[in-house]
């Protein structure tokens, strides 16, 4: 208990060297936690995916799409619930600044698939009955002071010409993990247009989402649904929503991979700084050390006391940092929430922050400690007057 | 007054009814005044042999010797002083028989032990019971308070924490600080945290006493107070004190006196001339 006093105590003896390291562990955790969130929020999409959705597109790239009356067929494949689908329609909203997901899908279908988007029965029922109808999710809707029945015009990139909406429906997430900031149109409204300027890109859909009954025959079921279109003119490939999703991932995985190195290199130069005060503060209680050592404790109390201190530094400097956490990420995510619409400071963010100021207390204080046991006690006795 | 201690690891009672058994009854002011010889402290068999006792400093290739063929006992309830020049090797030879450093031949007997013999760990075990120290400069932990200073090497002991309190607060009482207890050391003068040294020092009841220049960074009246504390630890209660000295005047307190000089010990035991 006195040894933990000691250490308490010792760890804020010199105030201004240690408010400048606790400040600089805080600094620290905050950017590692930010850059953990920011690669959370890359996984948002993997992690919300359902077990029993399967998305089949077409087997040669996601960028060719398949002929509309691969539904049917679907449906029928043993194992299948639901079949729905859509196109990316790639708008732009006044400016291409103002990037946010839009996509064309069947109103009546896709939203059974998707009880995660909570929209209202009476907007719903506006939604299917309006073919320039469109459903926008809470914080999109949010951000651009969108109303019900506001007309709202996108720039169509793939699909060109201003294409005009009227919001019948805000949809909101069943929990914080779903995006909020997605557009949905009809799939028809896009198909009618299609067929007056480009018949040949009629009657096509760009992926189709299947609801399976259960989740273990989910790969059962995607292997019939590509068996089903085997050797025919576009052939599929079908996995589960969370393989599709992390396909999207491996094309950032460069940026992710980077993410994590900076991450761990701040907390490496972290490490660096509370080894340095570390081993200073172990070279001006050299004499304290010996003095205890000279009492009788030996060489596990001295090896706790100077992992004691670091350990109340860095936990200390990451409270602090994981606090700061939140409302860093919270003003992240208002700022950047068209690129990254799930910002959410997770459990296993909070977990690593502590994880890594345990890490670096002890290899911050392996090399003092060591020092400090070794040095013959009458040395150490010297350095006192 | 009572003076009651705790004696080693092990706790014995005597005398005037005291119920607390972690307690031992010293003396009293009214034993203390009747018949005062019987308190001194009378040397008889050494608690303290060394025999033929090398010791040379490393520093790199370069070999330093400091100590030659050192032998001499210290009877038990001695109070010595040893002086001699710097570099004369008087505080390594305290060191020693302190059990904080190593000689490279010889051996060292304090109280039947062979601390020659003992490895890290049964050195700081038999430190932590045998040996109390007392510094030129107090030593004491800058961040606990007084009474935390005494209580630390009742740490190593079985004591229940209400025991360690009360004996360190006993200790305390003893060097006239019972006022001073919720003090830090940087809150008190140099006297006081000597004082404070000293009863850290007796806390354990240790076998014996050393002091390395316990008088070198403190003024006339302060060394005087100390010197005093040590004379009384030594006579009423039968300490065996070795003493580090430069300064005539501490040295005059001491029994036997013994010389130093480049790492040779240069006279015989005998009564302090001072």
């Amino acid at each position: 208990m006195l040894l933990a006093k000691i250490l308490f105590r010792n760890a804020f003896h010199n105030k201004l060297r240690s408010s400048l390291t606790i400040l600089g562990i805080a600094v620290a955790i905050l950017a590692f936690g930010l850059l953990r969130t920011v690669i959370s929020s890359f996984y948002a999409g993997v992690e919300a995916s359902s077990a029993s959705r399967l998305v089949t597109r077409n087997a040669i790239s996601i960028i060719f799409a398949l002929p509309i009356s691969y539904a049917g067929k679907i449906q029928q494949v043993e194992g299948v619930k639901t079949v729905s689908w859509g196109n990316w329609f790639g708008g732009i909203y006044i400016d291409e600044k103002n990037f946010f997901p839009n996509f064309c899908i069947d109103p009546v279908t896709y939203f059974s698939l998707y009880p995660e988007f909570i929209l209202d029965e009476k907007q719903k029922r506006d939604f299917l009955l309006d073919r320039k109808g469109a459903v926008a999710g809470r914080k999109l809707a949010d951000k651009y002071k969108w109303k019900i029945g506001d007309t709202i015009t996108l720039k169509g990139t793939i699909y060109p010409g201003n294409w005009d909406f009227v919001l019948r429906g805000i949809y909101r997430g069943r929990d914080k993990t779903v995006d909020e900031t997605q557009f949905f149109f009809q799939w028809s409204y896009l198909n009618e247009t299609v067929k007056k300027i480009a018949p040949v890109f009629a009657d096509k859909a760009g992926f189709f989402m299947v609801g399976v009954n259960r989740p273990d025959i989910a790969a059962d079921t995607a292997v019939r649904i590509d068996a089903a279109f085997k050797n025919s003119l576009a052939e599929t490939l079908t996995e589960t929503e969370k393989a599709f999703n992390l396909g999207f991932l491996a094309m950032a995985e460069a940026i992710i991979t980077a993410i994590q190195m900076v991450s761990l290199i701040i907390i490496l130069i972290i490490m660096a700084v509370v080894a340095n005060t570390m081993a200073m503060t172990t070279r001006e209680r050299m004499g304290d050390y010996s003095i205890l050592k000279t009492l009788g404790f030996g060489a596990k109390e001295i090896t706790l006391l100077i992992f004691g201190e670091a350990l109340v530094l860095t936990m200390t400097g990451s409270f602090i940092g994981m606090l700061l956490t939140y409302p860093a990420a919270h003003i992240f995510a208002a700022e950047l929430s068209t690129y990254f619409p799930i910002f959410l400071v997770s459990r296993t963010t909070l977990y690593l922050d502590s994880a890594a100021a345990v890490l670096m207390a002890f290899f911050a204080s392996i090399i003092p400690a060591r020092h400090a046991v070794r040095v013959r006690i009458a040395d150490g006795l010297r350095r006192i007057g | 007054m009572v003076v009651v201690f705790y004696v080693g690891r092990t706790f014995r009672s005597a005398g005037t009814g005291s119920k607390d058994p972690g307690y031992i009854v010293l003396a009293t002011d009214a034993a203390c005044n009747s018949d005062k010889s019987k308190m001194m402290a009378e040397p008889t068999k050494p608690i303290v042999e060394i025999q033929r006792i090398y010791k040379s400093y490393h520093r790199d290739s370069l070999v330093v010797p400091v100590l030659f063929d050192i032998t001499f006992d210290i009877a038990a309830g001695e109070f010595l002083a040893l002086m001699g020049p710097s570099g004369s090797g008087k505080t390594t030879l305290l060191n020693l028989i302190a059990g904080i450093d190593r000689a490279d031949s010889g051996s060292i007997h304090v109280g039947g032990v062979d601390i020659t013999t003992l490895t890290e760990t049964e050195l700081a075990a038999w430190r932590a019971n045998s040996v109390g120290f007392i510094f030129q400069f107090y030593n004491l932990i800058p961040v606990l308070q007084a009474v935390e200073n005494v209580e630390l090497p009742l740490h190593l002991t079985a004591l229940t924490k209400k025991q360690r309190r009360e004996h360190a607060q006993m200790a305390l009482s003893m060097v006239g600080l019972a006022h001073r207890m919720d003090h830090y050391p940087g809150e008190m003068s140099g006297g006081e945290q000597q004082r404070v040294a000293i009863a850290r020092a007796i806390v354990t009841d240790p076998t014996i006493l050393v002091a390395d220049e316990p008088t070198g960074d403190l003024d006339r009246v302060s060394a005087e107070e100390i010197l005093s504390m040590m004379e009384r630890l030594n006579r009423d209660m039968g300490k065996t004190i070795i003493m580090v000295t430069h300064d005539p005047r501490a040295a005059a307190r001491a029994q036997i006196l013994r010389h130093l000089d480049k790492g040779y010990l240069n006279d015989a035991a005998g009564q302090n001339p001072l």
